[in-house]
């Protein structure tokens, strides 16, 4: 074997490689999961909550009801949320930026985040006993929302990525005032909660739908990894892909649906937490490479860290009090956006 | 391979390209050329499937383009375009292998293959670009980087390769070059080339069919001694031409006359 072609199949992104580091965050994620747990304003004997949460709460280990209660009932939903929502942005954002051949675009930033609680409020407002009404409605919102961004950042030039920022702003600015209005027509006593959680705010984990939105997570990223290798050469230019032969239409609408369920259903469960879509996204390319293959599912992994620790953050840093988790995902972000706003 | 006849291609409110026919085949290189907007990029992207005819037919080995799938499409037409600007940071052998993508057993998450690796290699190496694969693609110079989209098309293995103003930015001797690989694939591989280019003399030395347009209709089609004449191409460019034999090939030579070198006529 020659040395020219020894160095082309030496460092390249490969199906091994993926599931090595896929599997290494992963072991990361659980670690996280169960430190997390443990950290809190009421404290909790350490092994013997490790030992519980490891028999999946099977066994109390020595812990008291409230304990049991304050681990299982309060804390783990919250932090399996936190995972979900961080995976699903953090998938999202790759997405978009792949297909938008733009690495600026995210869920919040393009309006997709303000679609969905546009439509995650209309359905409290007008469908309050549904429950469900709520991520079905936040997912038309984000749907509609990425039609609209992507229409209005298509100038006849193609669109470029400060364009597609633009319309975003525009969308975002729009939806803002709807938001607005629709808040008039709550009572007074709601106003507070639902600000919280329109800055992104996981202590609301509903339970009835924690099992949608973990699942939408994970087969949202599925199927979006599944579509990486289209993803590669979009992210060349649509006109490449389809010369190469990528049904460019059909990843397109796949990539939207996808990744408006995906944004939907989180908004729907803790509101817009910003900024996950494209710090995540970002991290995970300088360290792996532009590979979607390798960066979609690393992205989902890191994203569930990111927003773990975030919150973790936020529920522990004023303790008793809480900080929205959507507020320290956008103390880290948008320094990250200026820096790359300015690097391009 | 493939057959065009009497194409038409509409665009909102005017037409494009009216009635062509043209036929590419095995081993020969044809040249479109003629003026700016007389349709040949058009007539380009419609023989890979980009834009619907208004009227006629395409033939892909004897079947309607139309009933063929993107990906079967792309494993037979591949197109060498002006490289797109790029936003993500890609090594050229990551470029490259998105040739390879038309062969993958699935849509997605394909990995390449021991084979989609060799045909890599070879092709770097058939480009001259081995030494480069490890670099990013934002690295290159634009020579190297027109090089690298001539690579990916050609790892496709497609048997047609549509090459739209491949040397529109290269220097001569990288304009040589490329043409040369071109050759050399349509010569080893018995592919069939159709160049879009406003380099009458590169064409007349590296094309065995010249096709001259002008204003969506195609004027002649023949060898390089049948449709570089003065009276065709002063028809196609509206400008006088002097056309002789170029010194060492023997392929016609066109120079363009202009108004300005009159007077050196005169003196």
């Amino acid at each position: 074997m020659t040395t020219a072609l020894l160095s082309i199949r030496q460092g390249r992104v490969t199906l091994r490689k993926t599931m090595v580091w896929c599997a290494a965050l992963i072991v990361a994620l659980l670690l996280t999961v169960l430190i997390a747990a443990l950290i809190g304003s009421e404290k909790l004997p350490t092994n013997a909550s490790a030992c519980s949460i490891l028999s999946v709460g099977m066994n109390p280990c020595g812990l008291t009801r409230d304990q049991l209660d304050i681990l299982f009932q309060i804390r783990l939903p919250r932090i399996l949320l936190a995972a979900a929502v961080g995976g699903s942005l953090a998938t999202a954002g790759a997405s978009y930026q792949a297909l938008l051949r733009n690495p600026l675009a995210e869920p919040y930033l393009l309006g997709v985040s303000n679609g969905a609680a546009v439509g995650t409020m209309l359905a409290l407002v007008f469908f309050g006993t549904f429950e469900w009404s709520r991520p079905f409605m936040a997912f038309v919102g984000s749907l509609l929302a990425t039609f609209a961004v992507y229409r209005l950042g298509r100038g006849r030039v193609g669109a470029t990525p400060e364009r597609l920022i633009l319309a975003g702003v525009i969308v975002t600015t729009l939806l803002s005032s709807v938001i607005v209005f629709v808040t008039t027509l709550m009572d007074a006593t709601r106003i507070r909660s639902f600000t919280f959680w329109l800055l992104g705010d996981l202590s609301g984990a509903n339970r009835r739908l924690l099992p949608l939105t973990i699942s939408v997570a994970v087969i949202g990223t599925v199927i979006l990894t599944l579509n990486a290798r289209s993803l590669n050469l979009l992210m060349l230019g649509e006109r490449d892909a389809f010369d190469l032969g990528v049904e460019v239409s059909r990843v397109r609408i796949t990539v939207f649906l996808v990744a408006s369920l995906l944004v939907g259903s989180s908004v729907a469960s803790s509101g817009s937490v910003g900024y996950v879509g494209l710090v995540v996204p970002h991290l995970a390319r300088l360290s792996l490479g532009s590979d979607n293959r390798i960066s979609i599912p690393s992205a989902a992994i890191l994203g569930a860290l990111f927003v773990i620790i975030a919150d973790t953050v936020a529920r522990t840093i004023i303790a008793p009090r809480e900080l929205p988790v959507g507020a320290i995902t956008a103390l880290i972000g948008a320094p990250l956006f200026i820096y790359l706003l300015k690097r391009d | 391979m493939l057959e065009v006849h009497e194409l038409t291609i509409r665009y909102a409110d005017r037409v494009a390209v009216r009635e062509a026919s043209l036929s590419l085949q095995g081993g020969k290189v044809t040249a479109l050329i003629g003026p700016n907007g007389a349709g040949k990029s058009t007539l380009l992207r419609a023989l890979n499937g980009q834009l619907k005819p208004a009227g006629g037919s395409i033939l892909l080995n004897k079947e309607s383009l139309e009933r063929f799938s993107r990906r079967a499409i792309a494993r037979q037409i591949t197109v060498v375009a002006q490289e797109s600007e790029l936003r993500f940071p890609v090594t050229v052998i990551e470029f490259v292998l998105g040739g390879r993508f038309v062969w993958a057993n699935n849509s997605g998450w394909g990995w390449e293959s021991e084979h989609d690796l060799e045909v890599a290699e070879s092709v770097l190496a058939e480009t001259e670009l081995r030494e480069l694969s490890g670099r990013l693609m934002s690295e290159l110079s634009g020579g190297e980087r027109q090089r690298a989209v001539l690579a990916r098309a050609l790892a496709t293995e497609a048997p047609i390769l549509l090459l739209d103003e491949p040397t529109a930015n290269l220097d001569l001797s990288h304009q040589a070059t490329l043409l040369a690989s071109v050759r050399k694939r349509c010569d080893s591989k018995n592919a069939a080339a159709l160049v879009v280019t406003h380099d009458i003399n590169l064409a007349s030395e590296f094309a065995d069919v010249v096709v001259l347009m002008k204003a969506g209709e195609l004027v002649q089609t023949g060898t390089t001694r049948e449709v570089l004449t003065p009276e065709l191409l002063e028809k196609v460019f509206d400008v006088s031409v002097l056309v002789d034999a170029h010194p060492i090939s023997g392929v016609p030579r066109v120079t363009p006359v202009h108004e300005t070198l009159r007077h050196f006529e005169n003196q």
